[in-house]
């Protein structure tokens, strides 16, 4: 069955929100890279520009527009859309994915309106008692709320698939989706009681103290799983879509599903892995949860495993013999198939620094230097959004008719970005190493090392050459609207046959309410105590017009 | 379920990986004490004047230990300077009476959150005489990069 208009509608207008969120969140990019360097060209954007107040209210929008708008406003699109397509049915109420999609508008609209005022240069992690403007944690509240009608209609074209098919084995791509809005919305629940029970009140000055301390730790509930929420779905695309286009077939349908069950199990119990520093949080908890981060390793390794199995498969395919041979012969002219290649090479050195700010001490050596904007550059800033432009144009074609402009541009425009990633992550990460603190706009500190000029300029350069990057996907985006209409060959882009079948999983894989079950039972455990012993402190008042 | 040899042993690579690592990073905190903090208790921070943080400096304990309270309020560190003699173990206690700030000395493992309402306690032993930088390290507001402050390690003099 082929997709509808309508759904189609609502995919492409998903990925241009989230695309057009890139576009002004990236500007500042370059921007801030030069700034690590001590380059101050904030004067220069004004001319162009003059909204733009100060180095932290672009790091505000930077933030929020990346890694909010863009990642969510795109998975939305995204896994509506290989939902509808796995399952082969449409959405039995398709008012209710238009309804997410209006939410977020309205909900950008708010926060961005706070944005560009100035109002709400809290940044993207907006610690109290860092004080906006109600309407700019209502935005936010409006963009989760929207996550959340994504999760619903989800759970609705399931249950009507569910309900013509009993007993069967819900579709790879179907089963990896529920899963990813299963495990987010677990995870917002924290975000959404502060912004909810904390900070809206406060910021509407019903109340006039808050907490700093348990809005932080509210916020790291939800704000590592977040992580996971922007990651399934690149994973999602490398289990079902890398190794077909490699022409290859996924190592193991049953342990993919596996990862992203463990993943519903695990992203949340372990959010003092961000709050290792804290003051407010026993080292006792904070081991508890280096434990749990250290578990949720694993199903990342196991992708790890499964996704380079599934390409090597199809390498060897093609002709590609011996260890390294396979290499020689994937499609590296292919755009869909080098994004997500490169991505994934990206991510290997991203979850390797992962595993550094997990480790709980050594974490005291990083813990808010350039080392974690660094890592988050390769997980989210490469992992995530290269696979997603690469996206882009293995969409393209289904839902606009049309081919992109140009393979060979884009296969040239990945390069340049993880080139520029690959630079800009090594000055940031060496830079942090020696102490170079994250979120310090250099050009304006009385502080400086010697020690940090190479890294530094590293950092400007990569940083630099990721945002030319940028410019050439935002090239092929809007040049992709003016190319000739051709006809999809479906089977081009059906999605990859497993090695392994799922009928070989087990049926408790089916079971969603035993592993929602037992995650809320791991936050219980890992949170619960914790909250019962907590010395609540409601005694800050708010702070705005400090920036 | 069927589960691949290699991907078995992949499973178990990983697993003996995390415990080997955790390990590591265990035995540093209980037998090194490279610790990461815990809570020291609450104030309020609009009134520290009651507290040991009425008046912000480096007191002697010891021979060798000294304590400092310390105050990050929009933008300076309170006292900008800490004056100890090398060898001194120095126990930093931290608050803030505004917004959240984070104090990290440079050429050391100190760093730590400072949260309006919570007590900071973090301590290092100082034994190489030098200027170390202090930086404010969580975002504050727009002067948060001129927010530092220096430790100065004496050279002891021997009699």
């Amino acid at each position: 069955m082929a997709i509808s208009r309508n759904l189609k509608a609502l995919t492409l207008a998903y990925a241009l929100l989230g695309i057009a969120a890139l576009f002004v969140g990236a500007l500042f990019g370059p921007l801030q890279a030069l700034d690590h360097a001590r380059i101050d060209t904030y004067p220069y954007l004004r001319m162009l520009l003059p909204f733009v107040k100060s180095y932290y209210m672009g790091l505000s929008l930077h933030g929020i527009l990346n890694a909010l708008i863009w990642t969510f406003s795109f998975t939305a699109g995204f896994l509506l859309f290989v939902t509808a397509k796995a399952l082969k049915r449409e959405y039995p109420r398709m008012w209710m994915p238009w309804l997410s999609f209006a939410l977020m508008v309205v909900g950008l609209l708010c926060t961005a309106y706070a944005l560009l005022t100035n109002q709400a240069s809290v940044l993207y992690t907006f610690y109290p008692p860092l004080q906006g403007p109600p309407i700019f944690y209502f935005g936010l509240v409006l963009v989760v709320v929207s996550t959340w009608v994504v999760a619903l209609s989800l759970i609705s074209i399931y249950r009507a698939w569910r309900k013509e098919h009993p007993g069967e084995r819900t579709p790879l791509p179907a089963f990896m989706s529920l899963a990813t809005y299963v495990m987010w919305f677990i995870a917002s629940l924290g975000v959404a009681a502060e912004v909810l029970v904390l900070i809206l009140p406060w910021s509407l000055g019903w109340v006039q103290y808050t907490d700093p301390q348990l809005a932080r730790t509210l916020f790291w509930y939800t704000g590592h799983p977040l992580v996971y929420f922007w990651l399934l779905p690149a994973y999602v695309a490398w289990y079902v879509i890398l190794p077909k286009r490699v022409g290859g077939k996924l190592f193991s349908d049953p342990l993919a599903r596996l990862v992203f069950l463990l993943f519903v199990l695990m992203s949340t119990p372990v959010g003092f892995h961000h709050q290792y520093t804290d003051p407010g949080v026993p080292a006792g908890w904070k081991a508890v949860h280096a434990v749990f981060t250290f578990l949720l390793f694993i199903p990342s390794m196991l992708t790890a495993f499964t996704v380079i199995a599934s390409i090597e498969h199809g390498g060897r395919k093609r002709g590609g013999k011996g260890t390294f041979g396979w290499l020689r012969t994937l499609p590296w002219n292919d755009p869909v198939a080098v994004t997500m290649m490169l991505a994934g090479i990206g991510f290997m050195f991203g979850g390797i620094g992962g595993l550094v700010n997990a480790s709980y001490n050594i974490n005291l050596v990083v813990h808010n230097t350039s080392f974690i904007p660094g890592h988050f550059h390769l997980t989210v800033g490469t992992a995530v959004t290269l696979t997603f432009m690469g996206l882009t144009y293995w969409l393209w074609p289904q839902l606009t008719g049309r081919r992109i402009i140009s393979d060979k541009l884009a296969v040239i425009q990945a390069w340049v970005w993880f080139v520029g990633v690959m630079i800009f992550a090594r000055g940031m990460h060496w830079a942090g190493l020696m102490g170079f603190p994250r979120r310090v706009s250099m050009s304006a500190a009385n502080y400086w090392l010697e020690e940090w000029n190479a890294p530094a300029m590293m950092t400007a350069v990569g940083g630099s050459i990721m945002y030319i990057g940028a410019l050439l996907f935002f090239f092929i985006v809007v040049a992709s609207f003016f190319t000739k209409r051709v006809t999809v060959d479906e089977e081009e882009y059906a999605f990859a046959e497993a090695l392994s079948q799922a009928d070989r999983a087990p049926a408790l894989f089916e079971r969603w309410s035993v592993w929602v079950g037992a995650a809320v039972v791991l936050i219980l455990f890992a949170y619960g105590p914790y909250l019962l012993t907590y010395t609540y402190n409601f005694i800050s008042p708010g702070f705005s017009g400090i920036w | 379920m069927h589960v691949h040899r290699y991907e078995q042993a992949w499973f178990y690579f990983t697993l003996g990986l995390l415990i080997v690592f955790f390990s590591a990073v265990m035995t540093a905190a209980l037998a090194f004490g490279v610790n990461v903090p815990s809570p020291q208790g609450v104030v309020n921070p609009n009134d520290l004047s009651t507290t040991d943080f009425a008046e912000p400096g480096v007191r002697q304990l010891s021979d060798t230990v000294y304590e400092a309270y310390v105050v990050g309020r929009m933008w300076q560190w309170d006292p900008a300077e800490i004056r100890i003699p090398a060898g001194a173990h120095l126990k930093l206690y931290i608050t803030s009476s505004d917004v959240q700030h984070g104090f990290k000395v440079m050429g050391t493992s100190l760093n730590i959150m400072v949260v309006p309402g919570q007590v900071s306690l973090a301590t290092h032993t100082f034994d190489e005489p030098g200027e170390y930088l202090v930086i404010c390290h969580e975002y504050c507001g727009i002067g948060h990069p001129q927010m530092s402050a220096k430790i100065i390690v004496e050279p002891v003099q021997e009699p």
